[in-house]
């Protein structure tokens, strides 16, 4: 692999993960990030199972922009929303088979993983950037790695945060927006990490 | 199911009582990402309301034929059908603001605030119950967006709607057009938005109680 | 959620149909908004790229379409473009005056694409677009809306490549003034606009194509 094509993959990986986190820059996946209990366990198994889908959405994405849609650009969109769906259903079933007690302890919040914008956004971004196979999988990488960075954050900080005293105004979602908006700055200070 | 209501009550619920983002906490994504402008978030609060009033149109129309085992994949269809249309119509009449969106007008579609109401409430009353509660949350949703998006114009730019309000000597708080802006600001109405409501619950039981007293 | 039992199950068929129906009514639905809206869509971004190829290369008043392909450009007519694909403008007279040429790369927060105006005998860039940014607010934003900024590029030689100086110090003609706060941004318009020269520059006619039907004058 050729230096520059290294230093690219490189790129992407880490401005997903650090410098363009796609919970604490873009906006995404916030549904579980704001609802995540202050179980650091739960964060991480999450954040797997969300990286999971992301990777074969990513996959697909690429061979359906490379292969498929250029015949029928209208298509996109549906036919992205049928892979996640398909593909958080194959993996409910996959993890009820080979891990029961991790099934339960995520509940609902794995058919949630559907309307997670993360994973649209990614195929969207992933389009509009033209990436190929290789740039789509170190996206997604890093885009799950972000996003479970930023899980697994929010749920320390609430551990935290749930044995002190909270007025009782701001407690729950205003409180966890503050907390992730001061995350948000703090990661702020990320950009500019390639430019020297 | 809760007592029947009039369709306007329905309608006036998504507006405060059971408003989508500050009561029920949906539709997160798109109200942090484009609300740094006030003209953002009108486009994104119009778009949403066309994709949520259409697709409960359709779902409340089609309930009886929709299996239930599958009703969740045809709920996505429905509403990725109408994100299509929304977007290639935008991309054609109001190009710039596409622009503006981005990739945010194909994510409504992940906004759980439809697939939501096409859950609880669509596909289990008729037509006219439906399009009211759509419209309701639509502009519910509009309300927290605008509001939301004229904080972070004002203090981030100066400006609302484009129209610069504060003069060349006013240095605007950058962060507010930020990511950090979005978390702190919705934040921060929230705590408003429970704040008023505690103060109105407060008074009600003060008016229950002196009611009582009198009797 | 509970329902008593009522009718039997819908069988495999009944709940495939369903869905096959819904895809199809959607099908339909979706294509006839693309159609509709496909005339619309593709006026608008052929005017936009125009607009643009005419912001950064003096006095055209034509733009064409170029393909590199086999090591030589051809005029390409096929819809949309890739990364072979080039731009050139042509006055009045139906002279070639120069290319625009696109080009794209990180910034401090995301890509920045940009379309840049290059005359080959000159050896010099003469004007800048930004055509895709999404830099601080504030700050990194000043790439286009700075115009002092901007102006930079409207008379920039070439050689040796295009150099980033501390706002004020310019003094050759290679030289650009980096925005105060924003030198980051700056650099990499500059990097971007050196790499599209790296790559192009030795593969491109001197004088493009010249118009087939021109009869000069």
């Amino acid at each position: 692999m050729t230096d520059a094509a290294l230093q690219n993959f490189l790129w992407i990986f880490i401005s997903a993960l650090l410098v363009n986190n796609f919970v604490l820059a873009y906006f995404l996946g916030l549904c579980p990030f704001l609802g995540v209990s202050g179980k650091l366990e739960t964060s991480v198994r999450l954040g797997g199972a969300t990286t999971f889908v992301l990777i074969i959405t990513a996959i697909c994405a690429w061979a359906l922009n490379t292969y498929i849609l250029p015949h029928a650009p209208y298509l996109r969109l549906i036919s992205f929303i049928v892979v996640i769906a398909s593909t958080v259903q194959f993996i409910e079933m996959l993890i009820k088979k080979l891990s029961p007690s991790l099934f339960r302890s995520l509940g609902i919040f794995l058919p949630l993983i559907t309307t997670n914008c993360a994973i649209l956004g990614l195929a969207i971004f992933a389009t509009n950037r033209e990436y190929g196979f290789m740039e789509s999988f170190v996206y997604a990488l890093g885009a799950g790695g972000g996003f479970t960075l930023a899980l697994v954050l929010m749920a320390g900080l609430r551990e935290e945060t749930e044995i002190t005293e909270v007025p009782k105004l701001i407690q729950g979602t205003a409180f966890n927006l503050i907390i992730a908006g001061i995350l948000s700055m703090a990661f702020m200070g990320f950009a500019g990490l390639f430019n020297s | 199911m809760a007592t029947p209501s009039s369709p306007y009550e329905e309608m006036m619920k998504g507006l405060w009582r059971d408003n989508p983002v500050f009561v029920q906490v949906l539709g997160m994504c798109p109200m942090l990402a484009v609300t740094n402008t006030a003209v953002n978030a009108l486009a994104m609060g119009l778009a949403t309301l066309f994709v949520l009033v259409g697709s409960s149109f359709l779902v409340s129309v089609m309930r009886s034929l929709i299996p239930k085992q599958v009703r969740i994949s045809s709920y996505i269809i429905i509403i990725a059908t109408f994100v299509t249309i929304i977007d290639y119509s935008l991309l054609a009449v109001f190009p710039k603001i596409h622009k503006e969106l981005g990739a945010f007008i194909p994510l409504i579609t992940a906004n759980c605030l439809i697939l939501g109401r096409q859950e609880a409430f669509a596909s289990r009353n008729s037509v006219g119950y439906a399009v009211m509660d759509a419209i309701g949350m639509s502009v519910g949703f509009l309300f927290a967006l605008l509001a939301l998006g004229g904080v972070r114009e004002i203090l981030g730019e100066g400006a609302l709607f484009g129209f610069n309000l504060f003069g060349p000597n006013f240095e605007p708080w950058v962060i507010m057009i930020l990511p950090p802006g979005g978390f702190l600001t919705l934040g921060l109405i929230l705590l408003f938005f429970n704040w008023v409501t505690e103060r109105r619950k407060q008074a009600q039981i003060e008016y229950q109680l002196a009611e009582e007293r009198a009797s | 959620m509970s329902t008593p039992i009522q009718q039997k199950e819908p069988s495999s068929f009944r709940l495939a149909s369903t869905l096959a129906v819904a895809g199809l009514i959607s099908g339909v639905a979706i294509v006839s908004v693309y159609e509709a809206t496909l005339p619309t869509i593709t006026h608008n971004k052929a005017e936009e790229l125009k607009a643009a190829v005419f912001k950064v290369l003096p006095e055209v008043t034509e733009m064409r379409k170029y393909q590199f392909e086999n090591n030589s450009l051809r005029f390409r007519t096929e819809e949309g473009s890739d990364d072979q694909t080039l731009y050139g403008g042509y006055n009045q007279q139906g002279a070639f005056v120069g290319y625009a040429i696109p080009s794209a790369g990180p910034g401090f927060q995301d890509t920045i694409g940009i379309l840049y105006g290059y005359i080959p005998e000159k050896r010099k860039v003469v004007g800048m677009e930004i055509l895709e940014s999404r830099e601080t607010p504030g700050l990194g934003d000043k790439i286009y809306k700075d115009l002092y900024f901007v102006s930079n590029f409207s008379d920039l030689s070439i050689d040796p490549e295009i150099v980033v100086v501390k706002k004020g110090l310019r003094d050759k003609p290679h030289e650009v003034d980096a925005i105060t706060g924003a030198t980051i941004s700056s650099k990499a318009v500059v990097r971007i606009i050196n790499e599209g020269n790296q790559r192009w520059i030795s593969k491109i006619p001197t004088h493009g194509i010249p118009l087939p039907e021109k009869t000069g004058e």
